[in-house]
């Protein structure tokens, strides 16, 4: 995997439309001492990279550069490992071309 | 809280929503038409083919006014290995006719465009509200739908819930399951720029011709999945895309992933000192025919890929969700004609004009494609790929080495790798599914 250091993820966000909806996340992660399975495997298959690991070891979401398409939904929701939704009408990624 | 009260919800601004909200429309229906976006397209994201017969069925006239890319007068399948490709490619001056049967196009601009027609044929079409919630009576029938808007209800006869793939609306009101890791892909994707007449001359096009190359092999590092890059007038979009289980059992990233197949040797003079402005990401529906969830309850149908109608194999979706939209708003509208109630009953006249279209024609006939790509990734996208590519160099390469012996040594490299009974088997299983 030594091509992924390259990838700088935020670069590519950058060229990216936002209205970000301060203070209301549409993403949340369910409190946890301990980070399950699936709640790990989303730290690699969010397209934004939008969860990471805090200095405790938990898994912690940051919604700013999310692009709606619910990767971290279909794996983390049945387990109840994270709430998901759309964000309010209007927030949200904007795409331009799309 | 809107006090009036609707013939029809629709719930997205879609393709498979615009084609039904137009449709009723038309038919003198009152039409309410929610979307999330702060315009219609501004979530949306797709390759993009545009299939003309579907639309023309809708929109007769669109070639005059839709904001179209490019006609595709060639089309290319790539079976790739690490440092080369095999490639079929069918191009024909047949494709330059009047009417072009398939064109590039930008959603974005592409849905607000259609989302206009929806408007002057009398539609109210509500942007940048979410829906959050279906209403349902005691006895669980769907009468409207919640927003993030304002309090309260909106009531209509009616919801067609053309919400995309991830479905939350039915989900949340359990009318059907969440989209699960086997069943969905995720696909990423850049917009690249670059000047008009560099793209033409690396394509190989004039005016507005344009070129499609669908890419298989080990770009997707043996998950299932494919690559794609698309010509446009002034952008190529390139985007790659795998089933999420896979992504999950990998834990390979979908922006390496995208960035591999950007820099492999076939692909990266293509795309050579392009600004990339857009960077995107969505799900494709790949269960295929067995995941089609129930189409129909009291007070609702679901079309387009919330109810997983895409053809993966044909990566057809935005033709299958206009259809399905359309025929939907006929049923709609027969059923209302006649004075019925938007009963389960009644609104299984969908599900039986479905079965007689295309759609879901199409989808019966590759209904075991799916289980077969995605149990067999390893074979069909790392094993043959390479096996193809080392089997091309070897024919071609000359080196004094004589033809028999290079044809025997291929054979054998097949045969090791897969064993007989193993190509046979999937020889056949492959045909089965396809026939
Ligand atoms: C990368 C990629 C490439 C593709 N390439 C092709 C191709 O080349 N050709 C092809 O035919 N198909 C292609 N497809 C498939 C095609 O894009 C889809 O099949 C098609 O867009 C489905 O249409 P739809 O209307 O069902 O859903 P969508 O087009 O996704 O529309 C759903 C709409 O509903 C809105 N919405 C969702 N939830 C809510 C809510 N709660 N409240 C309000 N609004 C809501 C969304 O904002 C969106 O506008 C591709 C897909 C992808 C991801
Ligand atoms: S919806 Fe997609 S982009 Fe947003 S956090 Fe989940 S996986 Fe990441």
């Amino acid at each position: 995997m030594k091509i992924e250091r390259s990838v700088r993820v935020e670069d590519k966000l950058f060229c990216n439309r936002y209205l970000v909806d301060a203070g209301r996340p549409h993403i949340k992660v369910r409190a946890h001492t301990r980070p399950s399975p699936q709640l790990l495997a989303l730290l690699r298959a969010c397209p934004a990279r939008c969860y990471d690991l805090n200095d405790k070891g938990q898994v912690e979401v940051t919604v700013d550069g999310c692009m709606e398409c619910g990767t971290c939904r279909v794996i983390g929701e049945p387990t109840g490992d994270i709430e998901w939704g759309y964000p309010r009408g209007g927030y949200g990624v904007l795409f331009k071309f799309g | 809280m809107i006090e009036e009260r609707f013939d029809a919800i629709v719930v997205g601004a879609g393709m498979a929503g615009n084609a039904a909200a137009l449709t009723m429309a038309r038919k003198g229906m009152k039409v309410l038409q929610l979307e999330r976006g702060e315009y219609a397209g501004s979530k949306n994201v797709q390759g993009a083919i545009l299939y003309a017969d579907m639309l023309e069925k809708l929109i007769p006239e669109f070639r005059e006014d839709a904001p179209l890319e490019r006609h595709l007068v060639e089309q290319r399948f790539w079976i790739m290995d690490d440092r080369s490709h095999v490639g079929l490619h069918y191009r024909s001056e047949d494709f330059n006719e009047e009417r072009a049967n398939r064109y590039t196009i930008i959603r974005a601009q592409f849905d607000s465009w259609f989302s206009s027609k929806v408007r002057e044929a009398g539609a109210t079409v509500l942007c940048e509200t979410t829906v959050t919630d279906l209403a349902q009576d005691a006895y669980g029938r769907v009468i409207g739908v919640r927003t993030d808007r304002q309090d309260g209800e909106i009531h209509a006869d009616v919801v067609v819930l053309a919400e995309g793939v991830n479905g939350l609306l039915g989900t949340r009101a359990r009318l059907r399951d969440r989209p699960k890791p086997n069943k969905v892909a995720l696909a990423v994707k850049e917009m690249h720029f670059l000047p008009r007449e560099t793209i033409e001359a690396r394509f190989n096009l004039s005016g507005d011709e344009g070129v499609v190359i669908e890419a298989a092999g080990t770009i997707s590092g043996g998950m299932t999945g494919m690559g794609f890059i698309y010509a446009n007038k002034e952008c190529i979009s390139l985007g790659i895309g795998c089933l999420v289980a896979d992504f999950q059992r990998t834990g390979r990233t979908p922006y390496e992933l995208l960035d591999h197949f950007k820099r492999h040797p076939s692909v990266a003079p293509l795309i050579e000192g392009s600004e990339v402005k857009e960077y995107s990401a969505h799900l494709i529906p790949e269960g295929g025919y067995k995941a089609i969830p129930q189409l129909y309850g009291d007070g609702w149908v679901v079309v387009g890929d919330a109810a997983q109608l895409n053809n993966a194999i044909h990566r057809e979706g935005s033709n299958l969700a206009m259809t399905s939209g359309r025929i939907a708003a006929e049923a709609i509208f027969q059923v209302k004609s006649r004075r019925l109630g938007m009963t389960a009953e009644n609104l299984a006249l969908y599900k039986r004009m479905l079965d007689r279209s295309f759609v879901l024609k199409d989808m019966k006939k590759y209904k075991d494609m799916p289980r077969l790509m995605h149990t067999n990734s390893q074979n069909f996208f790392l094993t043959y790929p390479q096996l193809i590519s080392k089997a091309m160099q070897t024919y071609l390469r000359v080196d004094g080495t004589p033809k028999s012996e290079k044809q025997k040594s291929t054979l054998k490299s097949f045969v090791n790798a897969r064993s007989w009974t193993g190509l046979f088997g999937d020889a056949f299983r492959f045909a089965r599914a396809w026939r």
